[in-house]
C-alpha cells in the first residue's frame, strides 16, 4: 500500500510539475500576475509531494519490503538500518528519486528566499525549474520507477553493495546533488534572464548566493567523494581521474568559474553573456554527469543502469536542456550588451584569463573522458585514458591560473598598472620563491614539481597577506582588529577560499613529492620499516559483523622506539553477496596518514599487506572544506542579507520586467 | 589602445591560450592512451612493442601461482580461444578470482608472456569487465567462423 501511495505522489508532482512550468512562464510573458502567483504555492506542493514519495521509499526500506523490486534489489533483512536507509539513493531508481528531492527542495528555497526578485522573474526562475523537474519525473515514471513491485516478493533483499555500505556514502550522494541540482538554480536565473531580457548586475547579484552555496555542497560532496575512494577501495589513492570522478569534477570547474564571472557582472556590469553561458555550462554539465554516472555507459561502483531505454531518454533529455538552451542563448544573448569597457590589466582581465583557463582545463577533461566512449561507440577500438593525460594537461593549464589567483584581488577593476602591481607584489613573490626552494631542500629531496607547488601554494598566502596588510593600511584608524572586522565578509569568504586552495595544493604537492608505499610479505611478528615508523604484524583474528565475517589484523605502529598506534585492517567477506572487502586501517594525522591494508592470506599465517606514509594528505581535504567555508562566509555577507530584506523597494520594478528591456 | 585593437588582442590571447591547450591535449593524448587487445591479439603478436597495453579476459581456473616472495603471481588470461600468461608483481585486488575476467595493464615482454602493472577487476563478483567479455565473445565468433574449432562458454 505505502509503496503505491508513494508512486502517486510522484504521478501528482507531475501534474503540478506541469502547471508549474507552463503557466507562470506564460504569465510572465503576457503580464498576468495571477497566472505567475501560481508558481509559488505550485514550487511547495510538488515538494510535499515529493517528500512523501520519499518517505514511502524510505519506509519500505525500513520495513524491508522486499515486494518493492528496488528495495529487494538493494537491501537485505541483515542490512543496518542506517544502510538500508542510505540504499535510498544506493542505486538507479533512488538516486534519481533523491535528485528530484534535492531539487525541490532547491525550489522551496528560492520560492521562500525570492520575494525581493520581480514577480516575474520569479515566476520564470520557478516555471524553468518546474520543467526540469518534469524531465526526471517523466524519466521516473516512465522508465526507472523506484515503487516497481516485484510479484512474488523476494524471501530476502540482493543487499547493498559492500563497496557502499561506509558512512562516507551515507552523506557522498547528498551533498554531491545538493551541488549537481543546485546548479539548476543557476541555469534557471540564466534562462529567466533571458526569456525576460533583463540581464543586469541586479541579475547577477541575484543569481551569486546561490551559485555559491551550490558550487560549496559541490565542493563538499567531490572532496567526500575522494575521501571515500581514499578510505573504502584500499588503494591509497584519492584521484583516479576515473570518468565517474571526472563526471563530477567537470561542473565544479564550470561552477568555479560561474562564480568568478558572476563577481565581475554583479560588480562591473561585464561578462554577462559569458555568465549566462557558464550556468548553462554548469548545469548541462551536471545533467552530463547524471548521464555519465547512472546510464550505465561507464563502468563503475556508480553504474547501475543497463537499460538502453534510460540511456536513451537520459540522453534525449540532455539534447533537450542544452540544445533549447543554447538556441535560446543565440537568439537572445546578442541583445544583453557587453557591459563595461575595461583594460587588459586589470582585476577584469584577470579573471577573463582564470575563467578562459578554467574552461581550457574543463574542456580537456571533457575530452579525456569522452573520447573513449566516443570510440567505443562508433567500434574504432577501445581505449582508456589515463591519470598521465590529466596530470600532464592540468598541471600547465592551472599554473598560470592559481599565479593569477594571487595578482587578481590586488588589481583595481577596469585599469590596474603593472610595474606598480611588480612592485607590491615583489616582496611576496621573493618570500614564497625563497620558502620553495629552502623547504624541500631541508626535507631532503628537492624536485622541480615540489617546489612548483610549495611555490604556488606560498604565493597564494603571501599575496593574501599583502592586500590584507594594504587595506588594514588604507582603513581608518582604529585597533587593528576592529580594522579586521570592518572589511566585508565577502572579501573574508573569498580569503579563506583562496587560502583553502593554498592548503589542497601543499597536500597534493607533499604527497606527490613524498609519499612512500610499500607491498610486503609479513609473518606473524615481522616488522617493516617504513617512513621511520616500524609496523610490527601481530597476526590476524576472526570477527563477526552483522552481515559479514572479517579477518583482522594487529599492527603495532612504533617510532624511535616509542609505540605510536596500534591498527586495525580488515578483510572482510559479506555473506549476501559473497563478496571481498579490504578495510583499510588508517592513522590520521596533521602532518601524515599512516596507512594499512591486507592483501591476501598466504601460508603460516603470514599476509601480504599494503604499508603507506602519507605526508599531509588530509590537507587535500581540509583545504577543500577551507574552500567550502569560504564559500558560505561570503554568502553571510551583508548585501545579500539586506537584498532580501528590500521587499517593498522591489515591488515598483515589476513593471518594468514584464516588457522585455534591454540594457 | 582602441577598443577595436583591444578586441583583436583579447581575441588573439584566447586563441593563443586555446592552441596552447589543444597542443597539450594532443601531446599527452599522443602518449598517454592505453589500447585494448584480446588475448588472441597479444598471443598473435598483433600489439605494439615497448608500449603499455591492457588485455583483457578471463583468468584460467587452475592457473594462479605465487612465487616464495608472496607477491609476484603468475596466472594466465584466456579468451577461450588463446592463452596469454601475466606476471604481476603487488596486491592483487578483491575482486579478482580464477575464473573471473580481469583486464590488466602493461607490456609484453620478449618471451610472449606479459608483464602487468596493473591489474584492474572492480565491481561485483558477477561482473565482467565490458573489454572482457567483448574479447571472449570476438574469439567465439571468430572461433566459429574459420576453424570450427569447439569454443567453451564461460556462462
Amino acid at each position: 500500500m505505502i509503496p503505491e501511495v508513494g508512486h502517486y505522489a510522484l504521478i501528482l508532482a507531475l501534474c503540478v510539475a506541469v502547471v508549474q512550468g507552463t503557466l507562470p512562464i506564460y504569465g510572465a510573458a503576457v503580464g498576468n500576475s495571477s497566472l505567475m502567483a501560481v508558481a509559488k504555492p505550485a514550487a511547495r506542493g510538488q515538494f510535499l509531494l515529493v517528500l512523501l514519495a520519499f518517505c514511502c521509499l524510505g519506509y519500505a526500506f525500513a520495513d524491508k519490503d522486499f515486494s518493492v523490486l528496488y528495495v529487494a534489489a538493494t537491501s537485505n533483512s541483515q542490512l543496518p538500518l542506517h544502510y538500508r536507509l542510505a540504499a535510498i539513493w544506493g542505486a538507479h531508481e533512488g538516486s534519481l528519486l533523491l535528485w528530484m528531492f534535492i531539487l525541490s527542495i532547491w525550489m522551496v528555497a528560492v520560492s521562500f528566499f525570492s520575494t525581493h526578485l520581480p514577480e516575474a522573474m520569479r515566476a520564470r526562475i520557478l516555471g524553468v525549474m518546474g520543467l526540469v523537474s518534469v524531465g526526471f519525473l517523466l524519466f521516473m515514471l516512465t522508465v526507472s520507477n523506484p515503487f516497481e513491485r516485484l510479484i512474488p516478493a523476494a524471501l530476502d533483499g540482493r543487499d547493498l553493495n559492500p563497496l557502499l555500505q561506509d558512512p562516507g556514502m551515507v552523506i557522498h550522494p547528498p551533498m554531491l546533488y545538493m551541488g549537481y541540482v543546485g546548479f539548476s538554480v543557476a541555469f534557471s536565473f540564466a534562462i529567466a534572464a533571458l526569456l525576460g531580457g533583463t540581464l543586469d548586475a541586479a541579475w547577477a547579484r541575484w543569481s551569486r548566493p546561490w551559485t555559491t552555496v551550490a558550487w560549496c555542497f559541490m565542493t563538499v560532496g567531490v572532496a567526500m567523494g575522494s575521501g571515500w575512494a581514499y578510505y573504502e577501495l584500499g588503494w591509497g589513492g584519492w584521484w583516479f581521474w576515473d570518468p565517474v570522478e571526472n563526471a563530477s569534477f567537470m561542473p565544479w570547474l564550470a561552477g568555479t568559474a560561474l562564480m568568478h564571472s558572476l563577481a565581475v557582472t554583479d560588480k562591473r556590469g561585464g561578462f554577462k553573456a559569458w555568465s549566462v553561458l557558464l550556468a548553462i555550462m554548469a548545469f548541462s554539465l551536471s545533467l552530463l554527469g547524471t548521464f555519465l554516472v547512472r546510464s550505465g555507459v561507464l563502468t563503475s561502483v556508480h553504474a547501475f543502469a543497463t537499460d538502453p531505454k534510460r540511456g536513451l531518454f537520459i540522453l534525449i533529455f540532455l539534447a533537450v536542456v542544452i540544445g533549447g538552451s543554447l538556441v535560446l542563448y543565440a537568439w537572445r544573448a546578442p541583445r544583453v550588451g557587453l557591459g563595461g569597457s575595461f583594460a587588459l590589466i586589470s582585476r577584469e582581465g584577470m579573471l577573463l584569463a582564470n575563467n578562459v583557463l578554467l574552461v581550457a582545463a574543463l574542456g580537456s577533461v571533457l575530452l579525456g573522458t569522452l573520447y573513449p566512449l566516443f570510440l567505443d561507440a562508433l567500434d574504432l577500438g577501445k581505449i582508456s585514458v589515463g591519470p598521465p593525460y590529466f596530470d600532464t594537461v592540468f598541471l600547465p593549464l592551472m599554473t598560470p591560473a592559481i599565479f593569477l589567483m594571487g595578482i587578481g584581488p590586488l588589481a583595481q577593476w577596469k585599469q590596474a598598472s603593472l610595474p606598480a602591481l611588480a612592485i607590491r607584489l615583489r616582496w611576496a613573490f621573493g618570500v614564497s620563491l625563497a620558502t620553495a626552494v629552502a623547504v624541500p631542500w631541508l626535507m631532503g629531496q628537492w624536485t622541480p614539481l615540489i617546489s612548483l607547488g610549495l611555490l604556488l601554494a606560498f604565493w597564494i598566502l603571501a599575496t593574501i597577506l599583502v592586500d590584507l596588510r594594504e587595506r588594514l593600511l588604507q582603513a581608518e584608524s582604529g585597533s587593528v582588529g576592529g580594522r579586521l572586522a570592518t572589511l566585508p565578509r565577502a572579501y573574508w569568504g573569498m580569503v579563506v577560499a583562496h587560502a583553502g586552495v593554498a592548503l589542497f595544493i601543499v597536500g597534493v604537492t607533499m604527497v606527490k613529492g613524498f609519499e612512500v608505499e610499500q607491498d610486503v610479505r609479513m609473518n606473524v611478528g615481522e616488522t617493516a620499516t617504513l617512513g621511520g615508523y616500524t609496523f610490527r604484524f601481530d597476526g590476524t583474528e576472526q570477527v563477526n559483523g552483522p552481515n559479514y565475517v572479517a579477518a583482522r589484523g594487529t599492527f603495532h605502529v612504533s617510532q624511535d622506539g616509542r609505540e605510536v598506534t596500534v591498527m586495525y585492517p580488515e578483510k572482510r567477506r559479506y555473506f549476501v553477496q559473497n563478496q571481498t572487502m579490504t578495510e583499510a586501517a588508517i592513522s590520521p594525522g596533521l602532518l601524515r596518514d599512516l596507512y594499512v591494508s591486507l592483501g591476501e592470506p598466504l601460508e603460516g599465517g603470514a599476509w601480504s599487506v599494503r604499508l603507506y606514509h602519507k605526508p599531509f594528505i588530509d590537507w587535500i581535504w581540509g583545504g577543500c572544506l577551507v574552500m567550502a567555508s569560504g564559500g558560505i562566509l561570503a554568502v553571510s555577507d551583508r548585501r545579500y542579507r539586506l537584498a532580501w530584506r528590500r521587499k517593498e523597494a522591489a515591488v515598483p520594478a515589476t513593471a518594468q520586467m514584464a516588457r522585455p528591456t534591454v540594457s | 589602445m582602441t577598443p577595436r585593437k583591444k578586441r583583436f588582442v583579447l581575441i588573439g590571447l584566447g586563441l593563443g591560450a586555446l592552441a596552447v591547450a589543444a597542443f597539450l591535449v594532443l601531446n599527452a593524448f599522443q602518449s598517454n592512451l592505453v589500447f585494448f587487445y584480446t588475448p588472441t591479439q597479444a598471443a598473435n603478436g598483433d600489439v605494439p612493442q615497448g608500449r603499455s597495453f591492457r588485455i583483457g579476459g578471463m583468468v584460467e581456473a587452475g592457473s594462479l601461482t605465487r612465487e616464495g616472495d608472496g607477491l609476484t603471481v603468475h596466472f594466465v588470461v584466456t579468451d577461450m580461444a588463446k592463452r596469454v600468461p601475466v606476471t604481476f608483481k603487488g596486491i592483487l585486488p578483491d575482486l579478482f578470482k580464477e575464473g573471473k575476467g580481469v583486464v590488466a595493464q602493461g607490456q609484453l615482454a620478449a618471451n610472449g608472456a606479459f608483464l602487468a602493472s596493473e591489474v584492474l577487476a572492480k565491481h561485483d563478483e558477477n561482473y565482467m569487465p565490458p573489454e572482457a567479455a567483448d574479447a571472449l565473445a570476438k574469439a567465439k565468433t571468430a572461433g566459429a567462423q574459420s576453424s570450427g574449432t569447439l569454443v567453451v562458454n564461460p556462462r
